[in-house]
C-alpha cells in the first residue's frame, strides 16, 4: 500500500497557521500542567530520598510515626547504641547519634508568616552521619556552645537567620554562625545545633531519635528484629532512607492524585479541541481526500495520514508544553509536609521519566482527538467526495 | 428578536463543532468551579472561626505544650469569660490514610464556647458520665459507620499505646459551614492515663481555647494573656481563632497558590479551543458576512452577530457546567471524607464561573468580529470558505 507522504500532512498544519497555534497551545497547557505536576513530585521524593543514607537506621518510639512526636528515654539509647551491627569510628567509639528534634515558628522573611521550621540537636557525630552536608558559608557550630547552623532554604526564607544574627527559642539565644547546603536534602529545611544544649533549653530528658550507621547495611533485618522484639524497648527501626520516604507519602500521594485527575480532567478539553479542528482539516478538503482516493490511495493511508497531522499538532503542543515546564526547574516551592508539620522545600525535576510520560500523554491526546475525524476522512466515498468540490 | 434567532440559528448550523465546544467549556467550567471549592475548603477552618473565641499556645510552636496551671492564670485575665484546654491526640483509627482530627477537651467549658456543635442533651450527659467516652461530629460517623455505643480503637502516635473510646455523643453542626469530621473526649482521662504511664508528661496542654466577653478588645486581652507568662519556661503567643486558623493555611499557602493557577490555566485551554472555533466559523462564513454588508447592514451589526455566537455558546456551556458542578463536588467531597471536613460550593465560585465564561466568549470572538466587520465587500464575496 502507498502511503501519503508525511510532508502532507505537516504542511497542512502550517498552511492553518492560526488554527493549529491555537490547538497546539491548548495541549501544551495539558502537558505542561501535566509535566509540571510530575516534576514536583519527584522533586519531593529526590529531597527525602537524598536526606537518609543508604546504610543508616533511624529509630524512633513505637508508632511515632515522624521524629517530633518520638521520644526515647537515655536508658533506651544506650541499648541501641550498644548494639553490635553499628559501626565505629576511627576513635572507637559507635557512630551514634542521639539527637532532639523539635518545632519552632520563625515568621518567614517576604510574608512575616511564622511557619514551623526544624530545628535538629546532633550528637557527637552527627554530622559524620550526613557527608552530604558542606558549610558553604562561616563556619560549623561548636559543642558545648549555643551556636546553631542553618539550611540553605531557611537562610533564604527566614528572618534573622543571617550570620551573626540571634534566633530566640527555648528562653534562649542562639548565634547562627554558619549556612550549610545539604545537596537538594530535606537538611536544607533544617537549623542545626548541640543536642545536649538543646536537652537543656527545651528541659528534656528523652533524645528524640537516635541515628546510626550500619557497619555492615545486610545486617539491618538482624538488628531490627533484635531490638523490636527486645521487652525493655518500645522502638521502631527503620533505614533512614525509607524513614524519609515515608515522610513524604502523604504529601506526594496529594500531589499526585489532584495534578493527574486534573491533566486527564484538562485534556478532555484539548482531546476535544483537537477533534473539532480536525474535523474542520477533514470538512475542508473533502474534495481533496477524493481526488487522492482516485489517485489510487487506498483508504488506509488517507486514515493514516489524518492520524499522522493530529499527532503532528500534539507533537507541537508537547515539545511547547515541556518546553515551559523544564523553565520550572528553576522554581523552589517550599510548603509544610503535612507529616512532619514542618517547613519543606524542594524544586521541580525534570526526569527522563517525566519527559517520557508526557510525550506519550501527549501523543494519546492528539490520537484521541484525531481517530474520529480521520476515520470520517477514510471513509468517505470518492464520488461522493468528488462532487463535494 | 431577529438578532438573537440568526445568532442562534448560526450557531446551531455546524451541529457537531458546537457540540463538542460546549462539552468542552461543561469540563473546563466544572474543573475551574471544583478548584475554586478546593481552595475555600481549605479556608474553612478560617470561615467558621467565632470572633469571641481566642487561642492560647505555646510561643515555640505548636508542638510544645503549656503547664495545666495556665488555666487558672488566663481565667483571672479581665476580659475572659471562660478558659478550655484542648490536646491534640494525633490517634490512628486502623489506618493512618483514616486521618480525622481528635481532641482531648475541659467538656463542660468547651462545648459552651462551640455553641455551633450541637449535641442533644441527653447524648452530651451520658457522655459527661462516662470517661472514656466520646463525642463524634456527623460526618465523621458517616463516613465510618459509628452509631451510638460503639468503640473507636485510637493507636496514639504523640500519647503511646492503644486507646479504645466509646462513642456517646453525635453532634451536628448550626451551619453547613461547621466542620463535623471531628471526635472529641475527655482531657481529664487522657492525663490520668499518662500519669501512671509517663508521669512526666502529664498536667500538659497544648492549646487552651478563650472565650471572652467583647471581641473588639481580643487584641488587648491577648496581650494580657500572653504578658502574664512572659520570661517564664513556656512563653505563650494568642490570636484570635481566625488567625490561629489561618496560620495553618499559610504554611500551605504553597499549594493554595498553585491550584489557583491551575484553576485559570483551564481557562485559557478553553480560551485557545473556543477561538479556534470561532476563528473557523468566521472563516468559513465570510461569503455571507460580505452578502450581508452589500445588503446595508452596518460592520458592527456583523461584528455582533460574531459576538452573539461566540457569548451564547460560552453561556450554555457556562450553565451546563455550573450545573454539574454541585453534583460533582457532593461526589467529590464524599469521597474526600474528613479530609476536607467542609466541601460545600459557594455564590462567589459561581459567580467566578460565570465571569470566566464571559470573558472567554468575549476574548475569543475579538479576532474573528474584527475581520467580519472589517471585511471588504468585494473581496468577501470572491472568497471561497
Amino acid at each position: 500500500m502507498k502511503a501519503i507522504p508525511l510532508a502532507y500532512s505537516v504542511r497542512n498544519l502550517w498552511t492553518r497557521r492560526l488554527t493549529t497555534a491555537l490547538t497546539a497551545g491548548g495541549m501544551a497547557l495539558v502537558v505542561f500542567v501535566f509535566a509540571a505536576v510530575l516534576m514536583l513530585d519527584a522533586g519531593l521524593r529526590s529531597a527525602l530520598v537524598a536526606t537518609g543514607q543508604p546504610d543508616s537506621i533511624l529509630v524512633t518510639r513505637r508508632a511515632a510515626g515522624t521524629e517530633i512526636q518520638s521520644g526515647i528515654e537515655r536508658s533506651q539509647a544506650a541499648i541501641v547504641e550498644t548494639s553490635p551491627e553499628i559501626a565505629t569510628g576511627p576513635d572507637g567509639a559507635p557512630v551514634v547519634s542521639k539527637e532532639t528534634v523539635v518545632l519552632i515558628a520563625q515568621p518567614k522573611r517576604d510574608t512575616g508568616v511564622a511557619t514551623n521550621i526544624t530545628v535538629r540537636g546532633l550528637g557527637e557525630t552527627g554530622p559524620l552521619l550526613r557527608p552530604q552536608v558542606r558549610i558553604v558559608e562561616g563556619r560549623m557550630f561548636r559543642r558545648g556552645t549555643t551556636e546553631i547552623v542553618v539550611g540553605t532554604s531557611i537562610a533564604e526564607r527566614f528572618e534573622r537567620t543571617g550570620i551573626g544574627e540571634r534566633l530566640r527559642f527555648g528562653g534562649r539565644e542562639w548565634t547562627v554562625v554558619g549556612v550549610f547546603d545539604g545537596a537538594g536534602s530535606g537538611f536544607d529545611s533544617e537549623v542545626w545545633g548541640d543536642g545536649d544544649q538543646m536537652m537543656q533549653a527545651f528541659r528534656r530528658n528523652a533524645f528524640s531519635t537516635v541515628v546510626a550507621r550500619l557497619a555492615d547495611p545486610a545486617s539491618f533485618d538482624a538488628l531490627k528484629a533484635r531490638l523490636e522484639s527486645d521487652p525493655r524497648l518500645t522502638l521502631d527501626v527503620k533505614r533512614e532512607r525509607r524513614f524519609y520516604e515515608e515522610q513524604s507519602e502523604v504529601l506526594s500521594n496529594f500531589i499526585r492524585i489532584l495534578g493527574l485527575t486534573l491533566s486527564v480532567i484538562f485534556s478532555v478539553g484539548a482531546m476535544i479541541g483537537a477533534m473539532i479542528t480536525m474535523y474542520a482539516a477533514v470538512a475542508n478538503r473533502t474534495a481533496e481526500i477524493g481526488a487522492l482516493r482516485a489517485l489510487g490511495f487506498r483508504r488506509g493511508a488517507i486514515l493514516v495520514a489524518f492520524l499522522a497531522e493530529a499527532l503532528a499538532l500534539a507533537f507541537v503542543g508537547w515539545a511547547v508544553g515541556i518546553a515551559a515546564a523544564s523553565a520550572m526547574t528553576l522554581v523552589r516551592i517550599s510548603t509544610m509536609n503535612w507529616q512532619s508539620f514542618a517547613e519543606l522545600a524542594f524544586s521541580f525535576r525534570l526526569t527522563p521519566e517525566v519527559v517520557g510520560q508526557s510525550f506519550v500523554f501527549a501523543l494519546a491526546m492528539g490520537l484521541a482527538g484525531g481517530v474520529l475525524p480521520a476515520l470520517r476522512a477514510a471513509r468517505l466515498k470518492i464520488v461522493d467526495a468528488l462532487r463535494a468540490a | 428578536m431577529q438578532f438573537l434567532k440568526l445568532v442562534l440559528r448560526n450557531a446551531l448550523r455546524h451541529k457537531l463543532r458546537t457540540g463538542l465546544t460546549v462539552a468542552g467549556l461543561v469540563v473546563a467550567i466544572l474543573a475551574f468551579g471544583l478548584l475554586q471549592t478546593v481552595v475555600d475548603a481549605w479556608y474553612a477552618g478560617a470561615e467558621s472561626a467565632a470572633p469571641n473565641r481566642l487561642v492560647t499556645r505555646n510561643a515555640v510552636s505548636l508542638t510544645f505544650s503549656m503547664p495545666l496551671h495556665y488555666r487558672e492564670k488566663i481565667r483571672a485575665v479581665d476580659g475572659v469569660r471562660a478558659v478550655g484546654a484542648a490536646n491534640w491526640f494525633g490517634g490512628i483509627y486502623q489506618d493512618p490514610k483514616n486521618f480525622f482530627p481528635q481532641f482531648a477537651i475541659d467538656p463542660a467549658p468547651y462545648f459552651a464556647m462551640y455553641p455551633e456543635y450541637r449535641i442533644r442533651e441527653d447524648e452530651l450527659r451520658a457522655f459527661l458520665r462516662d470517661r472514656k467516652g466520646a463525642v463524634i461530629g456527623r460526618k465523621l460517623a458517616e463516613t465510618h459507620g459509628f452509631k451510638l455505643g460503639d468503640t473507636i480503637p485510637l493507636k496514639g502516635t504523640i500519647y503511646p499505646g492503644t486507646w479504645p473510646f466509646t462513642v456517646r455523643a453525635i453532634y451536628d453542626g448550626a451551619e453547613a459551614k461547621t466542620d463535623t469530621s471531628q471526635m472529641f473526649f475527655h482531657w481529664d482521662y487522657v492525663n490520668e492515663t499518662l500519669k501512671a504511664r509517663a508521669p512526666r508528661r502529664a498536667d500538659q496542654v497544648g492549646v487552651f481555647v478563650v472565650q471572652i466577653d467583647d471581641p473588639s478588645r481580643s487584641a488587648g486581652i491577648a496581650q494580657a494573656i500572653d504578658r502574664q507568662f512572659v520570661n517564664s519556661l513556656a512563653e505563650t503567643l494568642t490570636e484570635t481563632e481566625k488567625a490561629f486558623q489561618l496560620g495553618f493555611v499559610a504554611m500551605t499557602e504553597a499549594i493554595v497558590v498553585a491550584i489557583r493557577i491551575v484553576s485559570f490555566v483551564v481557562i485559557f485551554i478553553i480560551l485557545a479551543v473556543m477561538a479556534n472555533t470561532m476563528a473557523m466559523t468566521a472563516r468559513e462564513r465570510i461569503g455571507e458576512y460580505a452578502t450581508l454588508k452589500a445588503l446595508g447592514f452596518a460592520p458592527g451589526y456583523v461584528a455582533r452577530l460574531v459576538f452573539g455566537e461566540s457569548i451564547a455558546l460560552a453561556l450554555i456551556g457556562a450553565a451546563l457546567g455550573i450545573a454539574a458542578t454541585f453534583p460533582v463536588s457532593a461526589a467529590f467531597g464524599a469521597k474526600m471524607g474528613t479530609l476536607f471536613p467542609v466541601f460545600e460550593v459557594s455564590g462567589a465560585t459561581i459567580a467566578l464561573q460565570v465571569a470566566c465564561a464571559l470573558a472567554v466568549g468575549v476574548a475569543a470572538a475579538i479576532l474573528p468580529g474584527r475581520s467580519a466587520a472589517r471585511i471588504r465587500i468585494v473581496d468577501g464575496l470572491r472568497a471561497v470558505g
